[in-house]
């Protein structure tokens, strides 16, 4: 796999739409969606339920099929990004296989993938700690909480070195405190492995406080109506949050959150 | 520990305490009026004691009191040669072997159906009507055709009994493991994909793991009902040996005493095989990291 310079285009979305049958008739889930993600980038999709953020990211990773336009990843479509395994994807819940050990669930990409015994090892060794769950690679999921059990699943998404991790609302359901502290962690991560991150979420401060660019979409058609380009630093304690410019990076994200509800 | 077992115990033995006062009470109602017949032919004067005593007491009666069976039991297994025709180990075992042919035999097929009917949509489509439609057949009516047609192919002995077994046994064992490989989370079928999993190692790393649980469940009702199927399977075989050539020749002979103690030696042979396959699920659980 080829490793891609910052600045360089990772993700292209041209003309993007995606439209489902349902039983109640047909549901533009995308429309005419453009964008583009440079290496390096911490993307936020932020919008309100039904609005595509989660639907795009699942085009991305090639998990669902547009009816129209491109996208295109690392210059391939999804389809051949997946099987150069260029991204890790973590979903809403951890995903954790109940019958396996948190260091054999990490493993699990690595097996299927068909990498030597000693190799897998190091690298479950290597990710394990870079999430802080050194120690636990013996326990069962159902043995740690929550947070530390989605810490296992950005581990497992990080086990096979792809640059891009796509992230579907991955702290959702954890509470306010182990999110900071989940987020907090993401960052430092993100600094320290340069990879390029794609996360959806519905919360404006993780939105503002992780992202380098923020994407507005409103639903009803799903659709992008802004893009933010974030300049705040990249080193970002928790207390930035209290500050003017984060301050008015989210008063935009509000805006332009509720102009997209506005004209349905 | 202690309290755990006092926890488990206790209403089992309340159970097996409100059961056989009932039979005893049964005893008495069901075997008082040919006893009455009795002392009103031979003119004997009797009190509600008596008539109590003697209907527990009798050799072919219409229902036999709870001891009567248990002496039975007693003399027919700890005071016989296990190699006697009147070992009622030896009919159990006979059975039991056949039981558990019938049982593996009968897991192993449901196991490859499922595995089929869950891989292939054909399949899907076209087994599980015929799976659905071969237990609506009364397994009495059918048993002895097939243990006469393999007997005419030459075919006799443990197999064609063990093959009943199958018959009943594969179809709990079928449907409990197609939920199994079917229960796992769309978000799970999502994750392989996104590996690119093959097929194979979608069946191997996710479906086959996450249908243990099911399939236990199953064996659990199969293991049972593989019993009952050995029963049947020895009913038309002219009652040489086994639990149900017990219960034919004790209902040819009239021979109550002798059908209840092989009913309740079936029974407790069946509790005893689901008590099994209870232990070995909840070990496999245990290695799988269940919670406690």
């Amino acid at each position: 796999m080829a490793k891609t310079a910052p600045g360089q285009t990772v993700i292209t979305a041209e003309d993007l739409n995606l439209v489902f049958a349902t039983n109640d008739g047909v549901v533009h889930a995308l429309k005419d969606v453009n964008l583009e993600v440079e290496q390096g980038d911490f993307i936020s999709f932020i919008g309100p339920s039904g609005c595509g953020k989660t639907t795009f990211l699942r085009v991305i990773a090639g998990l669902e099929n547009p009816t129209g336009g491109t996208v295109m990843v690392n210059g391939q479509t999804p389809e051949q990004a997946r099987l150069a395994r260029a991204y890790g994807y973590v979903f809403q819940a951890p995903a954790l296989l109940s019958w396996r050990t948190i260091g054999r669930n990490i493993s699990l990409p690595l097996e299927i993938m068909g990498i030597p015994k000693a190799e897998q090892k190091a690298r479950v060794e290597r990710t394990i700690d870079l999430v802080g769950l050194t120690g636990f690679e013996g326990k069962f999921p159902w043995q740690l909480s929550g947070g530390m059990q989605q810490r296992a699943s950005i581990a497992r998404a990080l086990a096979f070195d792809a640059d891009l991790l796509l992230m579907d609302e991955p702290f959702g359901a954890l509470d306010e405190i182990v999110r900071d502290h989940l987020n907090e962690q993401l960052l430092e991560l993100w600094k320290k492995t340069g990879k390029t991150i794609c996360f959806v979420t519905h919360s404006i401060p993780e939105a503002v406080y992780l992202s380098t660019k923020i994407v507005v979409m409103s639903p009803r058609p799903g659709r992008i109506t802004d893009v933010i380009t974030s300049d705040l630093p990249r080193d970002r304690p928790l207390g930035i949050r209290e500050s003017q410019k984060f301050l008015e990076i989210a008063h935009r994200v509000r805006d332009g959150l509720r102009e997209g509800h506005g004209d349905v | 520990m202690i309290a755990q077992l006092h926890h488990r115990l206790l209403p089992v033995l309340t159970m097996v305490a409100v059961i056989g006062a009932i039979w005893y009470g049964f005893t008495v109602y069901l075997n008082a009026p040919w006893q009455i017949e009795r002392y009103e032919k031979a003119s004997i004067e009797w009190q509600m004691n008596d008539l109590v005593r003697d209907t527990m007491a009798q050799d072919r009666p219409v229902l036999p009191a709870p001891h009567q069976v248990a002496v039975e039991i007693w003399k027919t297994t700890v005071q016989k040669k296990i190699t006697s025709k009147r070992s009622l180990i030896f009919h159990s075992w006979i059975t039991l072997s056949s039981t558990m042919l019938g049982f593996l035999m009968g897991t192993a097929t449901g196991m490859l159906l499922a595995i089929f009917i869950v891989e292939n949509k054909a399949m899907d489509r076209s087994l599980m009507p015929w799976i659905i439609t071969s237990q609506t057949i009364p397994i009495l009516a059918i048993a002895p055709m097939i243990i006469v047609v393999l007997n005419a192919v030459g075919l006799s002995g443990l197999l064609p009994k063990a093959l009943i077994s199958t018959y009943l046994s594969f179809f709990p064992i079928a449907v409990g493991m197609v939920k199994g490989l079917r229960s796992p989370d769309p978000m799970l079928i999502d994750l392989m994909r996104t590996y690119n999993a093959s097929r194979l190692a979608l069946f191997f790393k996710l479906r086959l793991p996450a249908s243990v649980p099911y399939l236990f469940t199953s064996m659990k009702v199969a293991v049972a009902i593989s019993l009952v199927g050995a029963i049947v399977g020895e009913l038309p075989t002219g009652a040489v040996a086994g639990l149900g050539a017990r219960l034919l020749s004790g209902s040819y002979y009239g021979q109550t005493i002798q059908i209840w103690s092989a009913l309740v030696t079936a029974a407790a042979l069946a509790a005893l095989l689901v008590v099994a396959v209870g232990i070995a699920s909840q070990m496999t659980a245990r290695m799988m990291g269940a919670q406690k």
